[in-house]
This record gives structure tokens, C-alpha cells and sequence, in this order.
């Protein structure tokens, strides 16, 4: 067979597998969010609006999962929770992997086998953070407690995850533990891309070192720090792991995330049309973040 | 004011200082897990340093109700299984991406890159349904399903990123000398991509084995993998953190192996080729 036809052959089942697992169930999403479908109540579902039985005039039936989306509270709640949660882990694990990264840059043993540790938070379950956060904030014989009893008294006896402030902080806690290290490792590789040469000359020419920095290094890194931005807030938007293991969305919603509410709506209420509706509001954002990162892929290339 | 020398020692010590804080804070919680594992479960209750180990605690998670190895066979099964069919697709299409030019190419890319992007809980709706009409709930078989739409993005673009960076000429001299496509891929490009090829099934497998959420959602009793086991260590006396410690062992030091393995190539392969 000629290459024209075998190239095609060749990801016919590639392209199969991404359109049958992933764009089918997207679309299948949106169309499930214009209709009513009660899992625990009819074994079929139907459709919202009616041509024949309701008429043109009551189109907006068509839309009634996202008018009770936007009415309901909690699903307001969840935005909040969203956004504040991805602002707040986003600036700390950003900053603090740069700076990191800034520390162990230069090499040496030392720095090389701290650099060794960094993968290992990365390549542990989710889920098991969450559920070891929820052991070491354990308010009678956790880490945190005797980590407080010895260094900070007035601390100690806090229940962590019972009250709505410090559980946000718990759970910001453990995402930055999970993802700056590997930001970091994300980092030291576009610190390694700096001319050393430009750095070097602004140094002799008498720049502090927070001048080579701010006018040196940060320009050149500016690509990879924005690559680390833009997957770091993708990966916060869609929290759910420990936010399911470390406080279940508590106390009192306190820590309900988006992907959280529509799991709850979908799978302990049942109600899928519902639930399609209020993921569809999480889709948009993504794809606006997706098409930045896209860009930033192919300007590389 | 301090003289250079001074201003400099003091420098490396801070420097030094904020790296072992860094550490100290990144292995802790491993600690806490590892050494949880082996304290009795009145040990949990005392925070002494000092504790007399014990292995009790792995053999009780094996033992009934917990029968751990069945989800250890679960997680290995559905980790296996979703990379067996996933590498060899995305070898043959990362093969075409990197070497020919395809008409449509470039929305191929972004469909295949933005898949990666949708959140996991609008992917599972459907599925939720359609496995529900079928009647395979609770299977390895719809949980290896639903993965494949994590994994494939990745294998796809992390391949390619191998390949691309294979030279092309032994693969034209072999074509000049007769051979045909379905041969050069066979006799010359697969072993020298193979380093990579392996790379990225570790990489998929690391993905596929701590996947949580479509887990949670699909299996209920007979599926259960690794991840989704660790809710069932409670008692009437409340959780048992001893034996989630000792599970928890079972997950993530496998995983530790397998990513030190491929330290070098994890990064690329989560930034899908943005950072090298």
C-alpha cells in the first residue's frame, strides 16, 4: 500500500479511540443538558421543551437545567469555592516553585539530590494526599497538632477541617504540596535555557542580583512560567480528588468545588441533566485556558 | 557593613537553610505514611518518635473484609490493560504525525491536546449511562474504557515527541534499498523508538494506576481499584489510619519506582512537550 493511504491508516485508530472516548461523551454532555433525566426516577430520559405539545413561546423550557443552575446557591457556592481555591493554590505553588527552582538551579550534590525528591509527590495518588492530609490534620494525635504543640501553642488545638476558612487552607495546603515540586521540576528546566553569558556580563557591569533577575533571567523564563500558569490553573479548576477524600466538600459546602457539585448532583442525586448542564459551565472556562496553553504548545515549535 | 566574604557565607547558608525546609516539607508527609504503616494502631493514637515496628498491619489489609490483593489485581489489570491497547495505537499514529504531513493535521492536534483538557466529571456523565444500559457497571472492562480517553492524548503527543527526534536517514536508506513502509517501522524505527515507546507506557501507567474520580464513580464492589480501597478502612472505633498507612504503601511505592525511572521524560510528558 502507497504511504498517501497508509499515513491515514495510521491514525484512523488513534483518532477512533480520542473521538469515541472523549468528543462523544462531550457532545453527548451538552445534549443530555436540555433534557430532564432523573436516574432514581424514570428509566428514560426526555426532552425539556416540546415543539408540537409547548410551541414556540415556550422555548425557554429548552434551557430549564441552566436556569435552575443559576438560581441555585450552591452551584454559586461552588463557583466561589472554584475560583478562590485556583487563585490561591495557583499564586503559591507558582511562586513558590520559582522560587524554589531559583535555589536549586546552580547544581552541586546537595542540590542535585534534594532535585531527586521533587518527582515523588507528583507520582503519588490524589487521593491518597487527601486522605493522608486528613490523618496528619487529625485534631487529636495528627502531625499538625504536635507539629503546633511544640513550635506554635495557640495552634494546636485548632480543628482543621471543622472550620470553613481553615479547611479552604487545608486544601490549598495539600495542592501545593502536590504540585509545587513538580512546578518546580517544570522550572529548573527553563532556568537551564538562560544564556549563563548575559547573566554573567550584567553581574560584572555591577546589576544586584535581583536586577540580573528581574531583567535577565525572568524575560527568558517568562514561556515556561507561563506554561506552569496556565496548567497549574487547568489542573486546579477540575479539583476533585482531595477535595473528595480530605473534607468532602465540608463543612457545610465550604469546600465544594465545581467538579465536586456536579459529581453530587450527578451521582448521589441522580440527576443527569442537571448535572451536564452545570459541567457545561466548567467546559467554557476550560476551553478558553486550553486555546492559551494550545498557543503556547505550537509557539514553541 | 559586612565584608563580601561574610555577606557571602551568610547567602549560602540561608540558601542552604530554605533547600532543607523545602525537603523536610516535601518528604513528610511520605514519612508519615511510611512510618504509619508500621505503628500498632495504639501507637497512631501517640505521637512517640519511638515506636516498635510491626508488619500486623499488612497482613490484616490482605486478610478479609479488607482482601486488599483484589484491588491490587484490579489497579494492575485496568493500569495494564489501558496501556496494552493505548501504546501501540499511539505509536503507529505518532509515527504518521511526526513523519508525513496529514491533511486536517493541525485540528487532529488540537482535538487530540484539548481532550486532555476537559474535566474528568463531564467525561463520565455519558459513560455513566451508556455502561449502566449495558450492564457493565462495576467491570474492569468500562473503567479501562473510560481511562483511555486520559491516556491516549498523552501517549499520542509524548511518542511523537520520540520519534521526532529520531534522524531520518536510516529510515530513508532502508526505503531506497527496497523495503517497504510496514518493514522500515518494523526493523528500523521501532527499536530505536522503544526507549521512548517504554518511557511513555510507564508514563501512562503512573496516570492510570492513581486515577481516582471515574473509579469512584464506576466501581462499587467487585472493580474497586487501589485508590478508591482506601475509604474502606473504617471501624466502629472510627478510621483506621494504620491500615490506610500500610495501603497506602501498596500505592504509592511502586509509583515512585516507575517515576524515578522515567524522572527525566515526566515532565515533558505532563506538559505535553511545552517544556523540555
Amino acid at each position: 500500500m502507497r504511504d498517501r493511504h497508509l499515513k491515514y491508516l495510521f491514525v484512523l485508530p488513534a483518532l477512533i479511540v480520542v473521538a469515541s472516548t472523549a468528543i462523544w461523551p462531550l457532545l453527548q454532555s451538552f445534549y443530555l443538558s436540555f433534557r430532564e433525566w432523573k436516574l432514581n426516577r424514570a428509566r428514560e430520559s426526555k426532552a425539556l421543551w416540546d415543539f408540537e405539545y409547548d410551541g414556540w413561546e415556550n422555548i425557554t423550557y429548552l434551557f430549564d437545567n441552566y436556569l435552575q443552575a443559576v438560581q441555585d446557591d450552591l452551584m454559586w457556592n461552588a463557583v466561589q469555592v472554584t475560583s478562590i481555591f485556583t487563585v490561591a493554590s495557583v499564586i503559591l505553588s507558582v511562586g513558590m516553585a520559582l522560587g524554589l527552582a531559583l535555589l536549586l538551579a546552580p547544581g552541586g550534590k546537595f542540590r542535585l539530590t534534594v532535585r531527586t525528591m521533587l518527582i515523588l509527590p507528583f507520582a503519588m495518588s490524589p487521593a491518597l494526599i487527601g486522605v493522608s492530609w486528613r490523618f496528619m490534620f487529625q485534631p487529636d494525635f495528627g502531625l499538625f497538632k504536635a507539629f503546633f504543640d511544640v513550635l506554635f501553642p495557640p495552634l494546636a488545638d485548632v480543628d482543621w477541617l471543622g472550620d470553613p476558612i481553615l479547611a479552604m487552607i487545608a486544601l490549598v495546603g495539600s495542592d501545593v504540596w502536590h504540585f509545587t515540586p513538580f512546578l518546580t521540576l517544570v522550572f529548573i528546566g527553563g532556568l537551564a535555557t538562560v544564556p549563563k553569558d548575559a547573566q554573567e556580563a550584567a553581574t560584572i557591569d555591577g546589576a544586584t542580583s535581583w536586577m540580573v533577575f528581574r531583567d535577565v533571567t525572568l524575560p527568558s523564563i517568562l514561556p515556561v512560567l507561563a506554561v506552569g500558569i496556565v496548567l497549574k490553573s487547568i489542573f486546579s479548576l477540575k479539583m476533585f480528588d482531595q477535595v473528595y477524600m480530605l473534607t468532602n466538600g465540608g463543612p457545610a459546602y465550604a469546600t465544594q468545588t465545581l467538579a465536586h457539585y456536579i459529581y453530587f448532583n450527578g451521582f448521589k442525586y441522580y440527576d443527569m441533566g442537571y448535572a451536564s448542564a452545570v459541567s457545561y459551565m466548567l467546559v467554557i472556562p476550560m476551553f478558553g485556558l486550553t486555546w492559551v496553553y494550545m498557543k503556547l504548545v505550537f509557539l514553541k515549535r | 557593613m559586612l565584608s563580601r566574604p561574610a555577606r557571602k557565607q551568610i547567602n549560602d547558608f540561608l540558601q542552604f537553610f530554605l533547600i532543607l525546609s523545602a525537603a523536610v516539607f516535601i518528604m513528610i508527609p511520605i514519612y508519615w505514611i511510611i512510618s504509619g504503616a508500621f505503628k500498632q494502631q495504639v501507637d497512631i493514637f501517640q505521637l512517640k518518635l519511638l515506636f516498635t515496628p510491626t508488619l500486623e498491619n499488612f497482613k490484616i489489609i490482605f486478610k478479609s473484609p479488607y482482601n486488599l490483593l483484589d484491588k491490587l489485581y484490579n489497579s494492575t489489570v485496568v493500569a495494564f490493560s489501558t496501556v496494552v491497547v493505548a501504546i501501540p495505537l499511539a505509536t503507529i499514529a505518532a509515527y504518521s504525525f511526526s513523519r508525513f504531513r496529514l491533511t486536517g493535521e493541525r485540528i487532529m492536534f488540537v482535538m487530540i491536546l484539548s481532550t486532555q483538557f476537559v474535566p474528568a466529571v463531564v467525561i463520565v456523565l455519558p459513560f455513566f449511562i451508556l455502561f449502566r444500559d449495558l450492564g457493565i457497571l462495576d467491570t474492569k472492562l468500562s473503567l479501562v474504557l473510560v481511562n483511555l480517553s486520559l491516556i491516549m492524548p498523552f501517549a499520542i503527543w509524548m511518542i511523537k515527541g520520540f520519534i521526532d527526534g529520531i534522524p531520518l536517514d536510516t529510515e530513508e536508506a532502508a526505503l531506497v534499498d527496497g523495503s517497504n513502509r510496514i518493514q522500515v517501522i518494523k526493523n528500523v524505527v521501532l527499536p530505536m523508538a522503544l526507549p521512548g515507546v517504554i518511557t511513555a507506557a510507564i508514563f501512562c501507567f503512573i496516570l492510570a494506576w492513581n486515577e481516582f474520580l471515574f473509579a469512584v464513580i464506576i466501581t462499587t464492589n467487585k472493580a474497586v481499584t487501589m485508590p478508591v480501597g482506601l475509604s474502606m478502612f473504617h471501624a466502629e472505633e472510627g478510621v483506621l489510619w494504620h491500615l490506610i498507612s500500610a495501603a497506602g504503601i501498596m500505592i504509592m511505592l511502586p509509583m515512585f519506582v516507575l517515576a524515578t525511572l522515567i524522572q527525566k521524560h515526566f515532565v515533558q510528558g505532563m506538559t505535553m512537550g511545552a517544556v523540555r
